[in-house]
Formats: structure tokens, sequence, C-alpha cells
């Protein structure tokens, strides 16, 4: 009964919360009950069904409509979905296999160089041929190609991790994770290959003539760019379902319980006949897939690659996430992905705004015992200066007080709360 | 669990911004706010500011209410296009000051281009950002093509220099304008004795020794004046004498404070002219040492020139819509019509968003102080 | 290039990379120390390190006017620096990492995500504090005649001042760490805590505050590190502690992390393989391969090093506890 109740008030909720976005669009405080649904559907328990409809209905009809009107909707589901595909990546590597790798971005970067080296002109420096591959099938074959070689590098960067544990797979990792972005930054002479820290661009986009025809029907005015951010959001929530899926079975798989047990006790696992070899390498291999997909996607999205967006920070800011989130908790994965990429391009930048505002405006602080004039707020506190000081105190206040993450991984749950 | 939820939720309610009304034009500025660049992106935010603040009256009196929108874009492609996302977004920003690294201007200006939402750029100079001829995209600096071939000239010809060693930051920035210098050096019949990158900041042993080995009179270092007072500090420490030569963003007074006894005899190229030869630049300096108690460094002159630009198409465009607020595609076209005399020179756009000629000054700190003094004027129009 | 030169600069090559050794070497004891008692990298040591350089060049710079010799005043910012630096690893430990332990919490990455958000934290903080005090971001370490003096040896040869104290300062600082850790009650505890807290705290060792005094000499180590980095190099900033970092954390695997003589050997190995590796490769390849390949350089060598002997130089062979 209880939970019937609480399936119809979740129903209700979405539909209300997506009502309100779509009559406002551009007001940001009408995303917030969206995402505080979204929140929900993740965390609550409650049947998939209720769940799934709730969630999807948001995502599939409430975003895309208010989206027409205020495309930065489409920016944020994009960005959030591509980091919540690395997340998920780093999850099964950090996560579930329990091998510390802070070198991930380096699979990311060599998703998105595959795709942004032929779409573009940069292939026709080092091999003849008819570059930018631009017709509708060579993106999706690239996509498929560039997640064969992210694997094939995690591979091979697994390779010497095998004989290494703990910390010395982090400083290994790290080394050839700066390996690939230096690699990236300097391969530009003797032979062009990624034309160095000038990036390469423009960056084909895949044709899309089918979309832009449904949209037609909607809105005739409808532009191309529109037409893009939407197909852009679309597509990444379909290789987001796609990871999860993936992950989902993996985790429920032989795999997925070896590599538990590798992560709990190495020797156990050994003794239970897990070849170590196979699990960590596949461990390496499927992480690196999924960031290599999405490395293609972000390379076409953005039309622009360069080194630049492969640093260390980056795989640091992932592994963030799948920590904030959970760590072996795929919802987790989710939900740290997208709280902080929300933390760091939508609510942040809100705060510097709105601060902001109030200094232009000479906004008068009246609490009674005190008054302060924000216009006279001094430009080295300039709120816009210090998102990254912000973010730093949460990750520790979240580490102090919630170090199991906000969904903890069921089997992690158990052992955390158990006394040690 | 508390704390932090707590803290997510205060965060989130604060999202509840004022959103501007009609009467609220915009005029944002991108560039890093924090991390390692910041020092660089605030004096962009705070040209800009001079500027907006100066012509707040000018709006008032037109019946808007004219306002700076600083974004910070971390110095990274993804945040920075999400910035531009959020900037296309909001009805009230009618024009962009920005970005600081060509490589996140570029992705964002794709954005722009979409939205017809008008760049004006202080600092990109990667030749990249203009030579996509998109109608929206302008900028007041030079462009590296054409800032690293004039200073090759004059190292090969005035200077005489027969062996140059070339440094590069591994930026964008730094190895464009290294590598326009070296085809034309090389061109003139200068002889290249090392090309060389680095990412370091402050440790230049290695590259001091190569320097040391290969025996050049003439350095040029494709960088930015924190790397460059560094270098030749610890190149004149290790006794090498060759003369020592970068682009504009030597143009500091903060690279005088780095390199000290050092930066003696340094020669820079520039588009910023002398503040002696320019009242209006003087007066800029003035106010803005006022203001916010410091020298105008670097990129702030160009970002004040950058926001007067768009402040002056505003003007215009609001003029031709008969007082009501322009739609972005008007402030486009009137900024490639802007004329004007700016404090970084005669300001007037070609077809391509550069500007029509640029004089392009070749710097000399004859001792350890800033300003140097002007020893050649070069001028030069962009590449078609 | 002929073979003569390449030989004519190795004394000068090796010296160089000795400086930088040093000086990594001085950064990554404080890593590995605390790995040693607490099993934990404590990847905020690099702003420990930033903060010992900032602050040094702060005192550096306010005293040159009222002190006369440059000696003394190095001496008396190398030793606030230590005090600043050492009392922030301290209060890193105190306010970040304790709540931890006092979890019970067995998760590696918890404390390894903590430090990376105060590192974030701290490098803002700092700009913070510089930007609020005199609008400049970097500060400097202003160029003493007498510290610069050069001393010509051969032709090819030359050792400046400066150098010669981060020489002997470092080799002081290192031969009194190796003698508190081996001679001295507080080392004997220490080693004891980093066999086993657990016990220690049996025999009457506090662990706690072992742990505490741990982070207070690894933090004022890298703070000296701090000093002697900005007087070699001149200039620091609220982000000069990455790079170095990264780097002295690289030796301390190397050398064998949680051995003290490791990250001794590692820093200088490290700084020796940078060095000569920035200024031969593009010698020997003709500028082809340049000086920006020096750094993974350095992390290719020591991925290879890794695969044959995986505890490090000096590091012990992890037991597999069953």
């Amino acid at each position: 009964m209880k939970t019937k109740l609480l399936s119809i008030l979740l129903l209700t909720l979405a539909c209300a919360s997506g009502a309100a976005l779509c009559s406002a669009p551009r007001a940001s405080w009408t995303l917030l009950p969206v995402l505080a649904v979204l929140f929900l559907c993740l965390t609550m328990r409650l049947p998939r069904t209720v769940r799934f409809t709730a969630g999807l209905g948001l995502l599939l009809i409430a975003i895309p409509f208010a989206g027409f009107t205020n495309t930065f909707l489409f920016e944020l589901g994009i960005q959030i979905g591509i980091f919540s595909a690395l997340a998920l990546g780093l999850n099964v590597v950090v996560g579930m296999a329990g091998l510390l790798d802070l070198g991930y971005a380096a699979f990311f970067a060599i998703g998105a160089y595959t795709w942004a080296i032929f779409g573009s002109t940069q292939a026709s420096y080092f091999m003849n041929g008819n570059f930018p591959l631009a017709g509708w099938p060579y993106f999706y074959l690239f996509a498929a190609l560039a997640v064969l070689t992210a694997a094939i590098t995690g591979i091979l960067i697994g390779l010497p991790a095998l004989r290494l544990r703990g910390d010395y797979l982090a400083v290994v990792t790290l080394g050839l994770g700066e390996v690939v972005r230096v690699l990236a930054n300097n391969l530009d002479h003797p032979v062009n290959i990624t034309n160095g820290p000038q990036g390469i661009s423009p960056v084909e986009r895949p044709p899309i003539p089918w979309l832009m025809d449904l949209l037609h029907i909607f809105n005739p005015d409808a532009s191309p760019a529109l037409g893009y951010a939407l197909f852009f959001y679309l597509l990444v929530i379909a290789i987001i379902g796609l990871v999860v899926l993936i992950n989902v079975r993996l985790d429920h798989s032989r795999f997925g319980r070896a590599w538990v047990a590798i992560r709990e006790d190495e020797i156990a696992a050994r003794a239970m006949g897990i070849s170590l070899t196979r699990t960590k390498l596949f461990a390496f291999a499927t992480g690196a897939a999924f960031s290599g997909a999405m490395g293609a996607v972000f390379a076409a999205k953005q039309r622009f690659i360069s080194p630049e967006s492969f640093t260390l920070l980056q795989s640091i800011t992932i592994l963030g996430m799948v920590i904030l989130g959970g760590m072996g908790s795929i919802r987790g994965a989710i939900l740290g992905a997208a709280l902080v990429t929300l933390l760091n391009i939508e609510v942040l930048k809100s705060c510097s705004d709105f601060l902001n505002t109030l200094r232009q405006t000479g906004f008068v602080l009246d609490l009674g015992f005190f008054q302060y004039n924000f216009a006279l707020l001094p430009s080295q506190l300039e709120p816009a200066k210090y998102e990254r000081m912000i973010f730093g105190l949460i990750l520790v206040l979240m580490m102090i007080f919630r170090p199991q993450g906000l969904i903890p991984e069921v089997r992690h749950r158990l052992e955390l709360e158990k006394d040690d | 669990m508390r704390i932090p939820s707590i803290i997510i939720t205060l965060l989130l309610a604060l999202t509840f911004t004022t959103r501007a009304d009609n009467q609220v034009i915009r005029i944002a500025t991108c560039c890093p706010l924090s991390g390692a660049q910041a020092g660089l992106g605030e004096y962009i935010k705070l040209g800009a500011q001079m500027a907006v603040e100066g012509a707040q009256p000018r709006f008032a009196e037109l019946g808007f209410n004219l306002q700076l929108f600083p974004q910070d874009d971390q110095a990274t492609p993804d945040v920075g296009v999400a910035v531009a996302n959020r900037l296309v977004n909001d009805a009230s920003v009618l024009g962009v000051v920005g970005h600081f690294n060509s490589g996140v201007a570029i992705p964002a200006s794709e954005v722009y281009k979409d939205y017809h939402l008008a760049m004006v750029s202080p600092a990109n100079t990667n030749p990249k950002v203009t030579d996509r001829r998109y109608a929206n995209v302008s900028r007041i600096c030079g462009r590296d093509d054409v800032q690293g071939p004039v200073g090759a000239e004059f190292a090969v010809n005035e200077l005489k220099a027969q062996r140059i060693f070339i440094v590069q930051d591994k930026t964008a920035y730094g190895q464009g304008v290294a590598e326009a210098f070296r085809d034309k050096a090389k061109a003139l019949g200068a002889n290249i004795v090392g090309f060389t990158g680095t990412e370091e900041k402050s440790n230049f042993s290695t590259i001091v020794r190569l320097i040391q080995v290969h025996k050049p009179d003439l350095v040029y270092l494709g960088g930015i004046y924190d790397q460059a007072g560094v270098l030749v500090k610890q190149m004149r420490e290790k006794g090498i004498e060759a003369v020592f030569m970068g682009p504009d963003a030597f143009d500091s007074s903060e690279f005088v404070k780095i390199a000290q006894d050092a930066s003696a005899g340094t020669i820079y190229t520039t588009v910023a002219g002398p503040i002696d030869q320019f009242p209006a630049a003087k007066d800029f300096a003035s106010n803005f040492e006022a203001q916010f108690h410091r020298a105008p460094e670097s990129f702030a002159p160009y970002a004040y020139d950058a926001a007067n630009v768009v402040i002056a198409a505003l003007e215009a465009a609001i003029r031709a819509n008969n007082g009501a607020r322009p739609s972005r595609q008007a402030v486009c076209t009137a900024i490639r019509a802007v004329t004007m005399d700016g404090i970084t020179g005669k300001i007037a756009f070609d077809a391509k968003g550069d500007r029509l000629t640029s004089d392009y000054y070749i710097v000399k700190l004859e001792t350890a102080s800033y300003p140097g003094k002007a020893i050649k004027v070069i001028s030069s129009a962009p590449p078609q | 290039m002929s073979g003569d030169v390449l030989i004519q600069i190795l004394p000068s090559v090796l010296l160089e990379g000795l400086l930088l050794g040093f000086v990594y070497a001085m950064i990554a004891l404080g890593y590995t120390m605390v790995y040693g008692v607490l099993g934990l990298i404590n990847f905020a040591h690099s702003e420990v390190f930033m903060i010992g350089a900032v602050t040094g060049a702060e005192v550096y710079r306010h005293l040159l006017p009222h002190v006369g010799n440059p000696y003394l005043l190095l001496a008396i910012s190398i030793t606030t620096a230590a005090a600043v630096s050492g009392g922030t690893a301290m209060a890193i430990e105190r306010l970040a990492y304790r709540p931890l332990r006092r979890r019970g919490n067995t998760n590696r990455l918890v404390p390894l995500i903590t430090a990376i958000g105060i590192s974030f934290f701290l490098q803002d903080l700092v700009r913070l504090i510089e930007g609020m005090w005199h609008n400049e971001f970097f500060v400097n370490y202003p160029s003493t005649p007498a510290l610069e003096r050069t001393f010509q040896i051969t032709e090819m040869l030359s050792i400046q001042m400066k150098a010669i104290i981060v020489i002997t300062v470092s080799l002081a600082m290192l031969v009194g760490l190796q003698l508190l850790v081996t001679r001295t009650r507080l080392g004997k505890a220490m080693r004891a805590v980093a066999q086993d807290a657990h016990t220690a705290s049996l025999m009457g060792i506090n662990p706690d505050q072992i742990i505490s005094r741990t982070f207070l000499i690894g933090g004022a180590l890298g703070g000296v590190a701090g000093v002697l980095f900005g007087v070699l190099y001149t200039k620091v900033d609220p982000f000069v502690g990455f790079l170095p970092g990264i780097r002295a954390f690289t030796a301390a695997v190397l050398g064998g992390i949680g051995s003290i003589p490791g990250a001794m050997l590692g820093g200088i190995l490290l700084g020796q393989l940078e060095t000569s590796a920035g200024v031969y490769l593009p010698l020997l390849t003709d500028g082809n391969i340049g000086t920006e390949y020096k750094d993974i350089f350095g992390f290719l060598i020591l991925v290879l090093f890794l695969l044959f002997r995986p505890q490090g130089i000096l590091g012990r062979k992890e037991g597999e506890k069953l």
C-alpha cells in the first residue's frame, strides 16, 4: 500500500516538475524540482517500472521540450552524460575491481583522438585519402573503433600494472596517463598526428537529416545547432543506457563476482581459481571501452580537441565522482557524475552570477544587527574565483562525514557498517 | 551526511538567480578566474570592468542597465563550452569579451556562432580564431602569424641574429608564434640552432644548458612573461649573453619583477603601443591604478578596448533600432562597422574580424624597468 | 653535435641533476614518512611544499631591507617556512585525516580524495591571501649578489653560492632525519607505529601523537624544500607545488615507498634522469625529440623499473597477508 502511494506520489511529482520546467525553461529554479525527482528515481526503493517511467519521462520528454527554449539544458545533460559514462567506466576498474587508476582520462583522450583525427583533415598529414570522413556511417564506425582502441590501450596499460598493487599501481597509471597526454601534445613533429597543442578542429559531426526532418514538424525554424544539441543529448542517453545495462549484467556475472573477490582479497580469490591476469585485464579493457566511446562523442560534440581536456586533473575529477557517489555502485557513479558536473558548471556559476548581480546593483544585506553593502565586496573576493576552493571543501567534508559515498554499494555498505 | 547535504541544498538554493529584466544588457567576460592561469585571466575581467563602468551612465540615459557578467572558464575547453552555452541562453547577454586561451575560444565560439552572439577576443592570437570567418568573432589582439614574422624580420635584419635558439611553452599560443617566427627567420637566412618545447614553469636548467651548448646570439621564447622572466634570469645567471626576445605576452611589469636585473635588454613585439604615444592609454593606466590599486598588465588594455568595441557597437545598434533593445545579430554587424581610437591604437575590422592594419611595436627594455621604449614601428596587415 | 661537447657538459648536467634531486628527495621524504606510518598517499603534501615556498619568499622579501646578512636572512626564511609548513601538515592530519581514522575506515581511496580536496582548497586559499595582501599572484625570491656569486671551476662547469647552500642544507636535513629515525626515542616510536600501530599503542606509545609528529617533520622538510626550490629557481606561486609534488611522489615510489633512504635515493635518481634526459635527448636526436619529453621519460623509466622490481629500489617486498 505504502509503495503504491509513494509510486503515485513520485509520478505526480515527475509530471508537476516536468510541467514547471516546460512552462519556464529559462528560470533556473525550475530545474531544481526536476533534478530532485531524478534524484529520487535513482535512490528510492520503488518498483523499477515506476522509477523508470518517471525518470525517462523527464529525461526524454520534459527536458528536450524545455531544451528547445533553453539549450543550456542539453549542454548540461550532455556533459552529465559524458561524465556519467566515464564515472561508470572508472567504477568498473576502481569500484568493482579495486584497481586504483589515476590516469583514466587517457582512454577518453584515445577515443576522442580516434574520431578527431579521421573526422577532420588532420589524417591527411600522414596518410592518403579523402579526409574528413563525413558520410553517415563513418562516425558510428569510428565510435566503435574508439571503443576498440581504448580497450586495447586499457589492456596495454593494464599489463605492466598486473604485477603491481595499491599505490604502485596508482603511480604507474598516473604516469601512463601523463604519457598519453604528453604524446598528444608533442606528436605534431616529426610526423603530425595530433597537431600538438593547437588541437584539431573542426571535427565533423554525423549528418542528422532524419532528426532535422522530425524537428521541422514541430518547429519549422529549428536550426541545425538545436538539432545537434538534441541529437547529442539523445545519443548520450542511449549510450548511458547501454553502459548501465552492460554494467549491471557484468556486476551479476562471473566477472563481476571475480572483480569483487580480487578487490576484497587477491590471495583468497586466486585460491578460488580466479585468474588474476584475465580478470584484471578485462576490468581495464571494459572500463577503458566506455570512455573510448564517450571520447568519440565528445570530439564530435565539441568539434575541437586539444590535449588540455585530458589532464591529470580530469582523471582526478572523475575519480572524485566515483568516490562521491559510492565506489562500486552503478547508481552512485551516475549520481556522483551528475552532482560534480552540476556543481561545476551550474550551481557554482549561478552562485557567482548571483553574488555578482548583488554587487553590481549595490544590494545591502540588512539583518538588523548586521549590515553589508555588496557593492563594497572587494574584487579579490569575487566568488567566481573560488569555485575550485569550494569544490575542494565539499570533497573533504564529504569524505569525513559520508566516506561510503551517497549511494553505497550494497556489499560495501554491509562491510562498512560492521564494526572493525 | 547532514552537513554536506545542507551545503549542497544551500548552494542549490542560491541558484535562484534574479533573471534580468528587459532593460538589462550584459557584457560577459570569459577567462580563467581560478586555477593556475587566474592571474592573467583576471586582467581581462578588470579591463572590461573599467570599460563597462565607464559606459554605464551613457546606457542609463538610453534607458538600459549595462552590466558586466564575469565568467570563469577555468582555462579548460569543456568548462568554456558549458559557459558559452549558459551565455547564449541568457537573453540579456549581448556580447562576450574573451576568452583567454585559444584552445577554449575555438570550441566556445562554435557555440556563440550558432546563436549569433558576438565575441570580441582580447587575447586569442591563434590564426584559426578568425580564419574560420565567423561573422560574430573578432579580435583586438594581433595574430601569431603576423607577430612572429615581424619579430623574425627585426631579429634577422636589424639585430643581425645569425644563430637563433627557439623555446616554446607547448600551448597553442606559444607554439603558434614560435613556429611562425622560426619559419620566417629561416626564410631570411638565419640558422635555427634549436627548437624545443617545455611545460616547465620554474626549472629551466636543461634548456639553459642546451642554449649554452648551441651558443646562439638570440634566444626567442614563445611563451608568457611568468615563464620568460624565470628563463631569462636563469640564462643570465649561467652567463649567457644572447639577446632575449619574445611576443606580446612579455608585455608586463611582472616580467621585470621576476627577472629583476636580468630583464634589461629584453625585446618583444606587441600591438599595444607604449603609453607615451597614446594619451588615452595614459589616462586608462592611471584610472586603472586608482580603482584596482595595481598597474594594468598583460591583456587589460586589450580587454578594455574589446569591451569598448562591444559597447560602441551596442550603442550604434540601439540607435539604429530606435532606442529599443537590439538583436544579437545586429550587434555582430555593428561590431564589424566600428571604427574607433582605442588605447591599443586605431581599431577597425576586416571581413574576417582581424584589425585592418595593426602597428606592431618592437619594444626594448633598455634597463630593468617597465615600460620599455618602442624602438621600431612596423605596420602590417593581416593575411587575407 | 660532436661527442666532445656531450662529455664536456656532463659534469654540469650531473650537478644540476643533483640539485634538483636533493629538492625532490626532501619532498619525497614527506610522502614516504606519512606512507610509512599511515599507509596512505598524502597528495596534499605538494601544497605543504608550496606553502613553505610562498612563506619563505614573503619572509625573505619583507626582511630583506632589515637584515643585512643574506645567509642569516635565508636561515630565518627556512626556519619560518619549516615551521609554517610543519604546522600546516599537522593541521591537515588533525582536521582531515584523523576524523577518517577515528571512523575506522579501511578504504584507502577515501583519504586520497580528501587529500585532493585539501589540495584544491589550499591552492586557492593561498591565492586568496596573496591576492588580498598585495594583488599579486606569485612571489619572488629577490636576487642577492652574495647568493648568486659564481665559482668557475672549469670552462663548462661553474657552481653558484646558492647551489652550495642547497646541497649543504639538504644533506644536513637528510642526515639529520636519518639520525632522528634511527637513534632517538621518537624515531623508534615512529618505526614501531609504522610496523603495527595497534601493538605500538600497547607498548605505551600514543600513535596519534607519533602520527602528528611525523606529519610535522615531513611537512617541515617539505617547507625547507620549498624555500630551496624558490632560491634556486626564483619564482613561486600557489600552483608551484603540483609538478614537483608529482615528481617527488614518483621518486618516493621509485625508491620504495615507506623507506627513508629509498626516498633520498629515488629523488636524486629522478633528478639526474630528468636533467640528463632533458639535455641529452634533444642533443642526441638532433632536436627531433625535444626537452618536452623529459617528464614522460622519467615516468617510462619508472614503469619499466617497477615491472622488474615492483617494491622499488630499497622497498621491502610486501608480505602477502593471509
